[in-house]
């Protein structure tokens, strides 16, 4: 967005340049539009070039890495790439983690659409502090729950499981997922529902037939959310697991070895850990605002 | 299929919103509710459509008792201020929602969603959807989706307040038009006096959740029960002058005199409260015995092509009702003439002792 506007100021301004050179407002501005673009500049520079560095460690071969200072890779490694993808105790890292994710999703997001319509719609004691009790859970860090999830797992024989990974991250993710969609919910006028029964909807069929559609772009972007926070939690996913349901994040600590860490190889497995994320990205990029707004604009 | 209210009542948070309404509505008959905003208006008719439930007294449909049963099961259409619909669908889907519902054939519902789409002009936006609709056409087809199945019980809530005076007008033409060859009960809400006198049917006047006046619209315009129904049913509100009627002669605001004409000679001597329509004082005589009065003038509002003229003598403040664009000078010295004929009489409570028996127009 902020490049596309850059862009189109810049274009107006070189057109009204080029109309008229001799006007000393124009030059002014001219000044102002350069000075724009040498600090997006920097600023794309600086925010970019750990992950170009990443991208260019990943095709490197871990000699090159680390016997001299490239900018570029000099002769192209995929090796790294193929190792990840052959070798099952890398690429179960990813499955591990996507299996967990979309439970996780499928999870919050059923128990928070329920949720969140009733905390939009209807009135009961105590609805406004339960509300934000809610918001309260993700203000402790994930660290304070980490031993009590343990033990109760350990106990009723659900460590080292998918599901296990899926309901710790539902602690955070549920009230995120309820705040978000309430905020969506609410900007739909309450005559819609009366409408929707008067026609003759049942309240299941009201809610799966008109009212979803109308806030589905408010559950894409609260799917996007739920992606992203269980996709990048480390800590339960790690504590939580072992061997079967390992997570790919907990796979890329285990590199260093006795024979000195694997650079080439984390680099690749971090690069192909952004990639789902920004996939994501992609098919909210429109809405993501009002998700960071919790749904409320 | 008639519906009763009975000393129905309802309260929120301790407030009384509708005070022991009692009402009935005849089979077939196109009811206006009328009232300013806060009169309980919506909140009578969402009583009446099963929304809400009374906090006391009963609703019934053909004399059966329906208070407390699910509007899922009561046979009625709403039409409400904000265009509702469901954006998700196709114009086609929303109308013929109701109908899908009910299990009707494939082929009488695309009957009838054709039908009533012709009706309201929307044959050709069927397969858009209805925020792509402009407002007048968004609200025609939440109208579509109230007609298209044979409700017993129409309600409108204030369904023109969002469109622009054009369509307005065009669309209380035509929904008095569809109302004609139907048998149901339509009730209509609104603040403006004006379009309850141009929808004709019954009117019930409204007041802080009471109902002060119910009957035949121009049997209540022309006969207002009390001083507040006539207020209600009036725009701008009637002219109130407090006055006093002796054996010859009738005194206002203590300067003017006129002498009691044969229409106020029923009245008693005594202290009155005299109304008139803000639309019956001119500034030329329409009668010879009309009133002549020097005002200074306070304000000229001009509403679209009429104008609202505020005027003050002494104590005595008047608003006249003028048709055409006057324009007029603070303070400026007019002669407006007052009818002696077009009295209404209160008594000092407020009740109507006199209505005047020679009206001309409105």
């Amino acid at each position: 967005m902020t490049i596309a506007t850059t862009y189109n100021e810049d274009q107006a301004q070189e057109r009204a340049d080029s109309a008229s050179l001799t006007r000393p407002v124009s030059a002014q501005k001219g000044t102002a539009s350069g000075r724009n673009r040498v600090l997006l500049g920097l600023y794309l520079l600086f925010t970019l070039l750990p992950i170009y560095w990443l991208i260019n460690m990943s095709l490197q071969s871990n000699q090159e890495i680390l016997g001299t200072f490239s900018m570029w890779p000099q002769d192209f490694d995929f090796g790294s790439y193929i190792k990840i993808f052959t070798d099952p105790s890398w690429y179960m890292g990813y499955v591990n983690s996507i299996t967990y994710v979309a439970m996780n999703m499928a999870i919050s997001i059923c128990v928070a659409l329920p949720a969140a319509y009733a905390f939009s719609r209807y009135k009961f004691i105590g609805d406004k502090h339960l509300f934000f009790w809610l918001l309260t859970n993700l203000m402790a860090p994930p660290a304070v729950f980490l031993l009590p999830y343990f033990q109760l797992y350990y106990t009723v024989g659900m460590f080292d499981t998918h599901i296990a990974v899926a309901l710790a991250h539902c602690l955070f993710n549920v009230p995120l997922a309820i705040w978000i969609l309430e905020g969506f919910m609410s900007g739909v006028p309450k005559e819609v529902d009366e409408t929707a029964y008067i026609d003759g909807y049942t309240f299941p069929g009201f809610f799966i037939k008109i009212f979803i559609p109308m806030i589905r772009s408010g559950v894409g972007v609260t799917l996007f959310f739920l992606f992203m926070f269980s996709w990048v939690e480390l800590l339960l996913a790690q504590t939580l697991t072992a061997t079967n349901a390992q997570p790919i994040g907990a796979i890329m600590t285990r590199t260093s070895t006795a024979s000195g860490i694997d650079w080439s190889t984390l680099s690749a497995a971090g690069v192909l850990t952004i990639l789902p994320g920004v996939l994501v990205v992609y098919f909210v990029r429109n809405h993501i605002a009002k998700g960071f707004a919790l749904g409320r604009t | 299929m008639s519906l009763t209210l009975e000393k129905v009542s309802k309260a929120v948070d301790g407030q009384d919103w509708i005070t022991d309404i009692d009402l009935n509505l005849e089979p077939g008959s196109f009811n206006v509710l009328l009232g300013r905003t806060l009169a309980g208006k919506t909140t009578l008719m969402r009583l009446m459509a099963g929304l809400d439930q009374p906090t006391s007294g009963r609703v019934l449909m053909n004399g059966v008792d329906v208070t407390g049963v699910s509007v899922r099961k009561r046979n009625l259409s709403m039409v409400y201020q904000q265009f509702i619909n469901y954006p998700a669908h196709t114009v086609y889907d929303n109308i013929a929602s109701p109908l899908r519902l009910a299990k009707m054939p494939r082929e009488v519902i695309d009957k009838r969603v054709r039908e009533t789409a012709n009706m309201l002009h929307l044959e050709s936006m069927l397969d858009r959807y209805p925020l792509e609709l402009s407002g007048g056409q968004q609200q025609r087809t939440a109208m579509a989706r109230a007609l298209v199945k044979d409700a017993d019980l129409i309600l409108f809530d204030e369904p023109l307040v969002n469109l622009d005076y054009k369509l307005r007008e065009e669309f209380r033409e035509e929904l008095r038009e569809l109302f004609k060859t139907r048998n149901c009960i339509a009730v209509y809400a609104t603040t403006e006096p004006n379009e309850a006198l141009a929808l004709g049917g019954n009117t019930a006047v409204l007041h802080e959740g009471q109902l002060l006046q119910y009957g035949r619209t121009p049997e209540v315009y022309h006969k207002p029960k009390d001083i507040l129904s006539a207020e209600m049913f009036s725009e701008p509100p009637i002219n109130v002058v407090p006055a006093l009627v002796t054996e010859s002669e009738v005194t206002f605001d203590e300067t003017v005199h006129f002498k009691l004409n044969s229409d106020l000679q029923s009245l008693t001597p005594g202290r009155y409260q005299f109304g008139v329509r803000a639309s019956h004082i001119g500034l030329v005589p329409h009668a010879d015995d009309d009133l002549e009065l020097p005002m200074n003038v306070d304000l000229a509002e001009i509403s679209g092509s009429e104008t609202f003229l505020h005027v003050h003598n002494g104590e005595l403040n008047l608003v006249l009702h003028l048709s055409g664009v006057h324009e007029y000078d603070v303070d400026e010295q007019i002669k407006v003439y007052f009818p002696t004929h077009k009295i209404y009489g209160f008594d000092m409570a407020g009740s109507t002792v006199h209505v005047p028996t020679r009206l001309g127009g409105v």
